[in-house]
């Protein structure tokens, strides 16, 4: 790891530089603390910064930067012939970056000298086999374009890598050394440094709208490639779910959206008409001694995994279902075939959504100001009047919002789908049949053996980003209903 | 009441101590609408019971193990035909040398015991478990003087076997079961009566790493715990950080303008976004695109580290801003710069807040799976502890979750017991966890 | 002028509306309302006036037992309305309420059209039994209240959007519409403006003809321009009770003189 080295050796500069930093700043002052315009300790801190953030900064942007740069350049030198039939430049590159890996790998086990690596030939060498000694396994034999691609593709990050420590060294030591050369006791150390943390927290605060931005592009860019190999159409407007790695897939999303949906509604379905009965009833008849109890413990079922819940679908709820519809059940019925199912996955998701609506619920309640409870009881109305007629209608608006929340909540669930609604895509309005969602489906299509040049993988790519735009969507709406809802009564 | 009417005003009559029908019939609308408030609640708290009685009830008996206690002649002959106790030539000798130990073993306890049966030594060695074999030779390597001895040996059962002692398994249930038979069962009897075949405590299962789908039997979740436990650790190190200071930003620097108006509601949203969205970002970026290695606990820690900043950023803020602005102008006006009053005043009053906030993160992010199983952190068998730690964060690992979605998914129902069982131990941390940031706040709890 | 309503206030209190007898109310720990006596007269206004935390609201919302909505309240003592103990286990606090109207201290109107706010008593109640009956009620209610004229057009727009005097009318007439025999007014004009105010009072006075009403208020003057008979609350004690010119011209007790003049308060 001689990136890790570069970070220790640019820590302990940054380190001395401290040191350094207050020591001069004290010496301008004859000793004097009183003459310097900061604390000592800022300017140590100014010159430590000096030396130390350009440096990561650049390492950073470098690190990130540079495998797509090599990527690029490498990519374009591979000549089209090189690319077989039924495979892409993706997967080329990807046995380049292998091969490549591989001999580095090679050369530091000592199985390859640095000088025999470079001077390889495919025609001569048997790679496949060398790099099989050092734990690299490759499909198939090496062609020579590949490994003439490789060697490109490791000299330039043999480069890369000696330039990006070159010049962070040297940003470090030049930083250290003119913050050492300002350092003097009428040097405003303090606000060169409190403007350099401001910029620290300002990073930190960006790192959200990074995330989103990472988030949007990583499916993005996988999604335009899906687009690319597989008609768009399809995706939106067929009615099929039907991959196979054989390739004439049919993938289209809606079969996925009608199950998510569907599972969803039966949730809400459990979940509205529960959380919000008990919101209102803590809310509006419970004492403090009811309250204080109930509250919290409905509130743990919303604090455990949803692997538990998945598990509780899979084995408890499922096969309960299955003794009341199932062959040789209580109900003499045959309608279920297996323990997956919507009602399964709905009935759980539906119980782990209970206290995220009461709570919602309970907050947007306890908003509608007394006064109109008062005015309705004080002509006489009943308790279940007032909530019915005053306090419902207030709160309307909220409870909405709380609404669209959990039902976002509900399609972006995963691990209670995978485990307890099953794998079958199709349009079906008997809950009781196995459906497959959304989340599933990424799943299912991105783990295992992942190929990322199948339309089979990337279609995961995107789902998800119809599921994060679906319930983005969601969010941004629910949020602001409630927004204003609480503004109303502020 | 006479005047009343006169003047035309209400000709309310009825007394106040005698109901009036409406009224009852209001009243009875109330009672039912009160009931479904109770029922609502009995419901939810119905659901926790049935929900912690499941787990209990279903997981406790992975903490069990059936265990044979035998006595195990390591004879010369087999394990080191030439006698010169060279380790290299031990090691040549494969599991399957070691099964005619413990076949002789069982036999000679049957012997000596004197207990009747028709049952073959192969049979009879089958209640074993298969990792036995493995058991017996790793003890051997690592003691090569006891070759020639006797040595007592608590080995595991098969999970049938088990299944059997914790009344999971019948004998109707293995009609169609190749790998057990009753006369099998029988011989169980036979053993347990005379104490050979036991049920104790499974240290095992808590410390011990995962095992094949052959041998549930011996399947521990401790070294996915430290997987879990490396993840939290780069969740720790980099959430809170990172989170405390863009809370700072957020809510004691920033102007209001446009900009931060956006970065509030992405963050709000940020807390919203499907976990398994940050899966595909985990999976397109650090994995595809960084070429970190698939299953490290350090790209499950990134991950969940994006996921729990936005918790952590929405609690941070809610502890700042409780701390007044009279702590604030009070620093400002001894001539502290704003920096100043924010880190040496505002944020260690904030600090309880703050660590309770980021606890519940942590637990949020200990029992979450969904993006870890796009990261690859389940499929295959978590069976070496790391040995450092960037082995620890760079090594394949699995987690806890994901190491109980994996038992749920294997074929064999003995797999169930072990996730039940690995449920009440995350189960045991998340309540940890959320115990302490609960005493926290009460302990720390300043009312302004 | 002066005269006139001397006479009236003679006659006001012939009958005893609302008889109250050693009237105890506890929050907690606290004893808020300590021994209290008294006759409220029917069609007759009377005023409940003293420094705040004196216990008159509390005693108010007695009266309709709108404490019961307070846990931890508890309320001794007979307090009869028509002879009949309104803490009686049989009474329904409910029915009570139809018949013990109240008005608070901010103006409070449902999130309803301003016809539904009125309508809202009529419809719980079940006082009419059909459409036009309905539309009556709250025609009536409406003009009784002085606000028609200024609503009438647009009984469909929210009762939320009409400024703070239209709003406490408004609640006035939903309070009037259940057709209660006594009107109780917390404060009704603490959060009006002068004219708004104006306009209340000369309300309550016309009220005066039909209910019995019952109005606490922190300000003597508007004791004095509203009510016929006044009681002077202080630390919990029902300290002086009696006609309004009489407590304000010549009161009885040190503490009821002490407050008049503004030397406690």
């Amino acid at each position: 790891m001689p990136t890790l080295w570069l970070v220790v050796s640019v820590l302990v500069l940054a380190a001395i530089g401290y040191v350094l930093g207050r020591k001069r700043a004290l010496q301008s002052a004859n000793g004097n603390i009183r003459e310097l315009h900061s604390l000592p300790i800022y300017y140590g801190l100014n010159v430590a910064f000096a030396a130390l953030l350009p440096a990561l900064g650049v390492l950073i942007l470098w690190l990130l930067a540079q495998p797509m740069i090599i990527d690029s350049t490498v990519s374009g030198m591979v000549p089209h012939e090189a690319i077989p039939e039924e495979t892409t430049l993706g997967l080329v590159m990807s046995d380049v970056r292998r091969v490549a890996s591989g001999l580095d790998a090679a050369v530091e086990q000592g199985v390859m000298t640095l000088a025999e690596s470079h001077s390889l030939r495919a025609e001569a060498a048997d790679i496949r086999a060398r790099l099989g000694e050092v734990g690299v396994a490759l499909g198939a034999e090496v062609k020579a374009e590949v490994l003439q691609a490789a060697q490109s593709y490791r000299r330039m990050t043999a480069t890369g890598t000696h330039a990006m420590t070159l010049v962070v060294a040297l940003l470090a030591v030049t930083g250290l050394a003119i913050a050492y050369a300002r350092t003097h006791k009428d040097f405003r150390a303090r606000n060169v440094v409190e403007r350099g943390i401001l910029v620290l927290l300002i990073l930190a605060a960006s790192l959200a709208i990074l995330t989103t931005i990472g988030i949007v592009f990583s499916m993005l860019f996988e999604t335009m490639n899906f687009f690319g190999l597989h008609s768009w159409k399809d995706f939106f407007f067929g009615g099929i779910w039907a991959p196979n790695f054989r390739g004439d897939s049919e993938l289209s999303i809606l079969p996925l959206l009608w199950g998510t949906l569907f599972i969803s509604f039966i949730a809400l379905l459990v979940a509205v008409p529960v959380g919000l009965f008990a919101a209102i009833y803590l809310a509006e008849y419970a004492n403090n001694a009811t309250r204080s109890f109930a509250k919290p413990l409905l509130e743990i079922l919303a604090g455990i995994p949803t692997i538990v819940y998945g598990l509780f679908a899979l084995l408890t709820i499922g096969p309960m279902l299955v003794d009341f519809f199932g062959k040789g059940g209580l109900l003499g019925v045959e309608w279920m075939a297996g323990a997956t199912s919507v009602l399964t996955a709905g009935m759980v998701m539906g119980i782990m959504l209970i206290p995220f609506v009461s709570s919602l619920s309970d907050d947007i309640i306890n908003a509608v100001p007394q006064a109109m409870r008062d005015g309705s009881l004080g002509l006489g109305a009943t308790k279940s009047e007032t909530v019915r007629q005053v306090v419902m209608p207030a709160a309307l608006p909220g409870i909405v919002g709380a609404v669209l929340l959990a039902a976002s909540r509900a399609i972006g669930e995963t691990m209670i789908v995978v485990m307890g609604a099953g794998a079958i895509a199709k349009f079906s309005l008997n809950p009781l049949e196995s459906m497959t969602t959304i989340t599933t489906r990424i799943v299912s299509q991105l783990t295992g053996d992942t190929d990322f040049a199948s339309p089979e993988t990337l279609v995961a790519f995107a789902l998800g980003l119809t599921l994060f735009v679906l319930t983005l969507g969601l969010n941004i709406l629910a949020l602001y209903i409630v927004r204003k809802y609480r503004e109303q009564y502020e | 009441m006479s005047d009343i009417s006169q003047n035309g005003a209400p000709k309310r009559t009825g007394s106040l101590l005698s109901k009036d029908a409406r009224t009852a019939k209001r009243n009875r609308a109330e009672s039912r609408f009160k009931l479904y408030g109770i029922l609502a609640i009995a419901v939810g708290l119905l659901m926790l019971v049935t929900l912690v009685y499941n787990i209990v009830s279903r997981g406790t008996g992975a903490f069990t193990q059936t265990f044979v206690t035998l006595e195990v002649t390591l004879s010369e002959d087999k394990l080191d035909k030439k006698g010169n106790r060279n380790l290299d030539e031990i090691k040549k000798v494969s599991t399957f040398g070691y099964a005619p130990l413990i076949k002789d073993a069982i036999g000679k306890e049957v012997e000596k015991l004197g207990i009747q049966t028709d049952l073959p030594a192969k049979k009879q060695a089958a209640i074993l478990s298969k990792s036995a074999a493995a058991q017996l030779r790793d003890y051997v390597i690592a003691n090569p003087d006891k070759i020639g001895d006797t040595v007592e040996f608590r080995f595991l059962t098969n999970s049938r076997v088990d299944g059997y002692m914790k009344d999971r398994v019948s004998r109707d249930s293995i009609a169609n079961d190749k790998s057990i038979s009753p006369a099998q069962l029988d011989f169980v009897d036979q053993l347990v009566a005379e104490g050979v075949i036991v049920k104790s405590f499974n240290l095992d299962f808590i410390f011990g790493a995962d095992a094949s789908d052959q041998r549930p039997e011996a399947a521990g979740i401790g070294v996915s715990m430290i997987g879990s436990l490396f993840m939290m650790l780069v969740v720790l190190v980099l959430a809170l950080p990172i989170g405390v200071a863009a809370s700072i930003y957020l809510e004691e620097f920033a102007p209001k303008n446009w900009i931060t108006d956006v970065i509030e509601v992405n963050i709000s949203n940020l807390a919203a976004v499907p976990s398994i969205v940050y899966g595909i970002l985990g999976l397109a970026v650090f994995i595809n695109y960084m070429h970190l290695p698939m299953s490290a606990p350090l790209v499950g820690g990134l991950v969940l580290t994006l996921m729990t900043l936005p918790t952590i950023i929405i609690s941070t803020r809610a502890s700042l801003k409780a701390v007044p602005p009279s702590i604030r102008d009070a620093a400002l006006g001894v001539g502290a710069s704003k920096m100043q009053s924010v880190f040496h005043h505002v944020l260690p009053l904030a600090a309880p807040g703050i660590l309770t906030g980021t606890i519940i993160g942590l637990a949020q992010a200990l029992g979450e799976t969904a993006p870890l199983l796009l990261i690859g952190m389940v499929g295959f068998i978590a069976s070496n502890a790391p040995d450092s730690v960037a082995g620890g964060l760079l090594s394949p690992n699995s987690a806890m979750p994901a190491q109980i979605y994996e038992w749920a998914k294997r074929a064999d129902p003995a797999f169930y017991e072990r996730a039940w069982g690995g449920i009440i131990i995350l189960l045991i941390f998340l309540v940890t966890m959320n115990t302490v940031a609960v005493i926290l706040r009460r302990r720390f709890e300043r009312r302004w | 002028m002066n005269d006139m309503a001397r006479v009236e206030r003679r006659v006001g209190t012939k009958n005893a509306k609302i008889t109250a007898r050693d009237v105890q109310v506890h929050y907690g720990d606290t004893h808020a309302i300590k021994d209290v006596n008294v006759e409220i007269g029917d069609k007759t206004v009377t005023a409940f006036i003293g420094p705040s935390g004196c216990g008159k609201s509390t005693f108010l919302r007695c009266l309709n037992r709108m404490n019961d909505t307070i846990d931890a309240c508890r309320v001794r003592g007979d307090i009869l309305l028509d002879g009949e103990d309104i803490y009686d286990k049989r009474v329904d606090p409910v029915q009570l309420r139809a018949k013990v109207g109240m008005v608070f201290q901010k103006p409070n109107p449902f999130p309803k059209s301003i016809y539904d706010n009125v309508a809202y008593g009529p419809r719980i109640h079940g006082l009419a039994r059909n459409k036009p009956e309905l539309d009556e009620i709250v025609e009536k209610s409406l003009r009784r209240a002085a606000i028609w004229n200024e609503v009438k057009d647009r009984l469909d727009a929210p009762g939320t959007g009409l400024s703070g005097g239209q709003q406490q009318r408004l609640c006035i007439a939903r309070a009037v519409a259940t057709e209660p025999e006594v009107l109780l007014m917390d404060e009704p004009c603490s959060a009006l403006d002068p004219i708004a105010t104006a306009q209340v009072e000369e309300l309550i006075d016309e009220l005066r003809q039909r209910y019995s009403v019952v109005i606490v208020t922190h300000s003597m003057q508007q004791a004095a321009r509203v009510s016929q008979k006044t009681a002077f609350f202080h630390l919990g004690n029902l300290v002086e009770f009696g006609e309004t010119g009489q407590i304000f011209t010549n009161p009885q007790d040190p503490r009821t003189e002490s407050y008049i003049t503004g030397r406690i308060g």
